[in-house]
Order: structure tokens, then sequence, then C-alpha cells
């Protein structure tokens, strides 16, 4: 209060001191080559020159059959790697940490470090281990499920065009579940006593007290979860190249948006690198990380309750 | 008392999930790790028991030290990341102190241009980044992968100090002020020390994603002298696939360091996240 009432003061330089080191790392490294590949997206590389082009980047990408199939498939493929991650993760991830959160479990620790393993390890480690445990060559897939009597359903799934994008996201779920199982445990761990102890003293307990009392609390975290995956989801890359190279394959039935820019951007085997085309690619992948970040940030979090304590 | 009577069931239930989904996460770790001490006979005779002294071998070990550069590779992955961390731990601090801590024309819309890179990723930026690195001559040096990594770090940092800078007592910098000491000192000697348990958590959520990528070492860094260890053993994989001892002790030699560390500091990761830094 009183910093607001005496009158002009010095320019406080110790704030520009603090402030431009991140500032200028942050403004060189990351905004501008943000920018930079926006704009890079509007010119074409013609006789050695950036010409600019307009939009003409844009209309080949869409316009373009060499193009425009690959980005649907990508984009599809991407979006059903989403949904996978939303359908299958979250909910494992939300029953987990209910359990966790239950108190006085014994080893809670435990098995709160131990499932948050697969999320420290890299994906070349975890492509490559899964490409190894569901591989027909080694046997441990058809083994384990022949324990359990299902054999029969065991195919080299990495390796068929309708499965291998599902192996993948369910490999992709398996590594992240740790964080929103985290992420949930710390929400439902922030709840007050009070309000559980109300609760009980209504009746409500087990079950019905999650999805009464509890759940309700938590869908902020929920919220932010969904908005982490969906920016993760929409810029994957690594997994996919690790297990599948940069070709995708089966048949770029494992394309997504990330191996597809990587491919535009450098070339691979017969096609050539064409950075423009890349960086068009980067900006549709922009636009649509930044429409759902917008949709979450205007429509969601706007309308979910909060409750203060 | 119907609590009591209901509650041993519930907890078995709890206990037969958690223990799946243990096993679940931890069975690939454990295989790769257990088959990497075979033979190769033993790997495909027996993959699911632990090795026994008939299928003990150290054969895929010998094969990958003896190949690739792993204790290079390794030093470069170490250089980078402990590099980029005390950048962004250093200027991310510095920047949540200013946002936190004063009062000036644009905090906010300045605290709004750090937080718009947790949600934009920096890999959009790749075309424009390898052209600068390129016109910089920083194209395959260790530079330009501590460059990207501390700007892709800071905005989380900054995001997650600031929230604890607030917290830190105002009449413990004001007494500071009153005795002479420069904000600088504040900073450095007072209000550092307080938050170090923060920075903690910001260290790890920094280090994962930095020990781990693949995508800019593979773009900016790929020549035999700076490559880090995840794309070492990326290429080195795929140069061995046949030669399954090979590939199991490169991924266990890729496991064991994250894992050991993940294990000593497991405590404070976790008590980190839950703390409510990033809700």
């Amino acid at each position: 209060m009183a910093a607001e009432t005496r009158p002009k003061r010095p320019f406080r330089w110790h704030i520009a001191v603090f402030l431009a080191p991140a500032v200028l790392v942050y403004t060189a490294i990351m905004i501008l080559p943000l920018a930079g590949t926006l704009q890079l997206s509007l010119f074409r590389n013609i006789e050695q020159h950036q010409v600019f082009v307009g939009l003409a980047n844009f209309r080949t990408l869409f316009g373009d059959p060499n193009w425009s199939v690959g980005f649907w498939n990508a984009l599809r493929n991407n979006t059903w790697f989403f949904v996978i991650h939303m359908v299958v993760q979250n909910p494992i991830g939300v029953m987990l940490a209910a359990l966790l959160s239950s108190p006085k479990l014994r080893f809670a620790a435990f098995y709160r470090t131990a499932i948050f393993v697969p999320t420290i390890l890299s994906f070349v480690i975890v492509g490559f281990a899964w490409k190894l445990i569901l591989s027909p060559l080694w046997g441990v897939a058809p083994h384990l499920m022949d324990l359990v009597g299902l054999k029969s359903l065991f195919t080299p799934w990495l390796g068929k065009e309708q499965y291998a994008l599902t192996a993948l996201s369910l490999i992709s779920v398996w590594q992240f579940v740790g964080i929103p199982m985290m992420l949930i445990y710390a929400a439902l761990l922030s709840i007050p006593e009070e309000v559980i102890e109300a609760a009980e003293c209504d009746g409500i307990t087990g079950m019905s007290q999650f999805w009464k009392i509890k759940l309700p609390l938590i869908l902020p975290s929920i919220g932010i979860i969904s908005i982490l995956t969906f920016v993760g989801n929409f810029n994957a890359f690594d997994l996919i190249y690790t297990a599948q190279g940069a070709l995708a394959g089966p048949n770029y039935s494992t394309d997504i948006l990330g191996t597809f820019l990587y491919r535009a951007f450098f070339g691979f085997q017969l096609q050539t690198g064409d950075p423009n085309m890349g960086a068009a690619i980067a900006t549709m992948m922009f636009l649509i990380i930044l429409g759902g970040v917008c949709v979450y940030l205007f429509l969601v979090q706007t309308r979910l309750r909060r409750y203060q304590f | 008392m119907s609590t009591a009577t209901r509650s041993l069931p519930r907890t078995i239930g709890a206990h037969a999930i958690l223990l799946t989904y243990t096993a679940i996460a931890l069975f690939p770790v454990i295989l790769v790790i257990m088959n990497s001490f075979k033979s190769r006979a033993g790997i495909f005779s027996e993959p699911l028991t632990p090795p026994t002294p008939k299928t003990f071998d150290l054969i895929g070990y010998t094969t990958v030290i003896g190949q690739g550069d792993f204790i290079h590779y390794f030093q470069n992955s170490l250089v980078v990341t402990v590099a980029s961390l005390f950048f962004v731990l250093l200027f991310g601090a510095m920047a949540a102190f200013a946002l936190s801590e004063y009062r000036f024309r644009g905090n906010t819309l300045m605290g709004l241009y750090l937080a718009l890179g947790i949600m934009i990723p920096i890999r959009l930026g790749t075309v424009a980044i390898l052209q600068l690195m390129v016109a910089s001559g920083l194209v395959n040096t260790l530079t330009a992968l501590i460059l990207v990594y501390t700007a892709q770090g800071l905005p989380l940092a900054v995001f997650i100090l600031s929230e604890f800078m607030k917290q830190v007592s105002d009449d413990l910098k004001n007494a500071g002020r009153i005795d002479g000491l420069s904000e600088y000192t504040i900073f450095f000697r007072l209000v550092l020390p307080l938050v170090r348990p923060s920075m903690a958590t910001v260290a790890v959520f920094t280090m994962i994603p930095i020990w781990n990528d693949l995508w800019f070492p593979l773009i900016l860094a790929p020549s035999e002298e700076t490559k880090t260890v995840t794309l070492g053993a990326q290429l080195f994989l795929g140069q061995f696939v046949t030669n399954w001892n090979a590939i199991l002790a490169a991924l266990s030699l890729a496991i064991m360091p994250v894992l050991t560390l993940y294990v000593i500091f497991s405590r404070q990761l976790i008590r980190g996240i839950t703390s409510g830094a990033v809700k």
C-alpha cells in the first residue's frame, strides 16, 4: 500500500535485471522462432530465394493430394491417439488416485512410486521395450496370454495396420498414467476433512461419496489434465519415431502430426525436405493446439465451478 | 460400525487393483533388466524367470561397452541436463521474484507472456530454431541444446516458483531492507534459501523431459561428438536389431541411472507434486 501512495520514484533497475535473462532467452529461443516459423510458412524457396507466396503453401497442403492425404491421415490418427488417452489414461488415473487417497491405506507410498516409474523413462526405452515384448519372435506376450487362455487372440499388433495405432496409444497410456494419477491424488488430498466428515454424517460413504462429493471437487483438476493431454498428444513424436520409424509404418497407419512434420521438414528416403512446407504443418499444429487451449480457457474453465475452502 | 465390517473387503479390493496395476507398470522394466543378464539361449527359452547360474551371461554388456561410446554420450547428457537445469532455476527464480515481489506496469502482461510457453510447445518453432542455430554456427554443439532446453523449461519454472515466492513473508524481506540489504542480497540470501524445496520440484519437472528428449538432439546435435544418451541409445538399438543381448543390455544401461535417481529422489518429487504447486 505504502508503495502506491508514494510519488514518482526512480526507475527500479533491479526489476529489469531480475527479468532480463529469462525474458531474453525465452524470447530469442522460443517466441521469435515460433513467430519465424509461422512467417516461414508464407514463403517458398524459388531459385534459392525466399519469396512471399501468401497462403500458397497451405493451398498445397490441403489441395495437392500428395500432401493432403498425408495430412488428413495424420490428423485423424492423432485424434484417435488423443481419444484413447482421454478414455483410457484419465479414468485409470482417477481410479488409481481415488484408491491411493483412501485413508490408512498401507503401502501407498510404494504403489505411488512404482506406478510413476514408466513416466520417468525415455520414449526410446519404452518404445523398444514394448516392441520386444510384443514381438512374436520373443514370445513373451503370447506366452502370457496363454496363461489366461487367450493365446488365440495374439497377433503382432505393431505390425498390423488396423491395430498398430491403438497399440501404440495404449503403450503411451501405460507410460503416462502416472501424471493424471499424481495430479488427481494431490487434488483429492486437498479436500478438507470437514467436507468428508459432513458427508459421512449424512450417511454418504464409499462409492457414492466419491461420485457425489469428491468428483465434483476435483473436476477443475480433470480439466487441466485434459488440456495437458491434448497439448502433449498433438505434439507427440518420439514414441512413434522410436517404435515405427519416421515412416510411421505399417503403411503410414501410425503417422501423427509430429512424424508428418518431421518427414516434411527433413525429407525421408525419396521425399526431399522442405522447410517451408514443414513450417506450414507446424503452423497448422500451432493453430490446432491454440484452438484446444482457447476452448479450454474460455468454454471449459469458466464453467467449472470452483469451491473455496 | 457398519464401516468396520464393510471396509475389509474394500481394502482387499483396493490392494488387489493397485497391486495389479503396479505389476503392469513394473513388468516391462523388470523383464528387460532381468533378461539383459542372460545368454541368448536363456533369453528365448525362459524369458520370464530370473537369470540362473545356467543362463547367466554378461555378453550383452560387453558388446555394448565395447561398441557404443556410451560413456561419452552419458557425459553429453549430463552436461546438457545440468547446465540447462542451472540456467532454468537461476533465471526462472530471478524472473519469478521480480513478478511476485514488485508491482510495476506490465507485471500481469509479463506473467502471461512468460506463461504462454507452458501451453505452446517449443517444438513447433523447430524450423526457425534450426535456421537460427545454423546462422550462429551452433549446430552440433551442446550449447545449442542448453539454450533450447533453458527456453523450454523457463515458463513452467517461473509459473511454479512465483506461486511459492508469494508465500515468503514480507516482514522478513522488509526487515532485510531496513537493515540496508540490497534487493539482490535479499533475493540471493533471504528468499532463495527459503524456496529451496520448490526449486527441487521444478528441478525434477525440468530434468525428466530434457534427459529423455529425442527431438532436439536428433535435429540440432546429431554428430558423434555431441550425441546424448537418448539419441545414442536410439541409433544403437537400430543398429543391433538382431542382437538381443546387446539391445537388452543397452536398454538396461539407459534405464538404470534414471531409475536409481528416481528411487533416491522419489519422496522429494512426490511431495513436490502433491504440495499443490501444479494444481
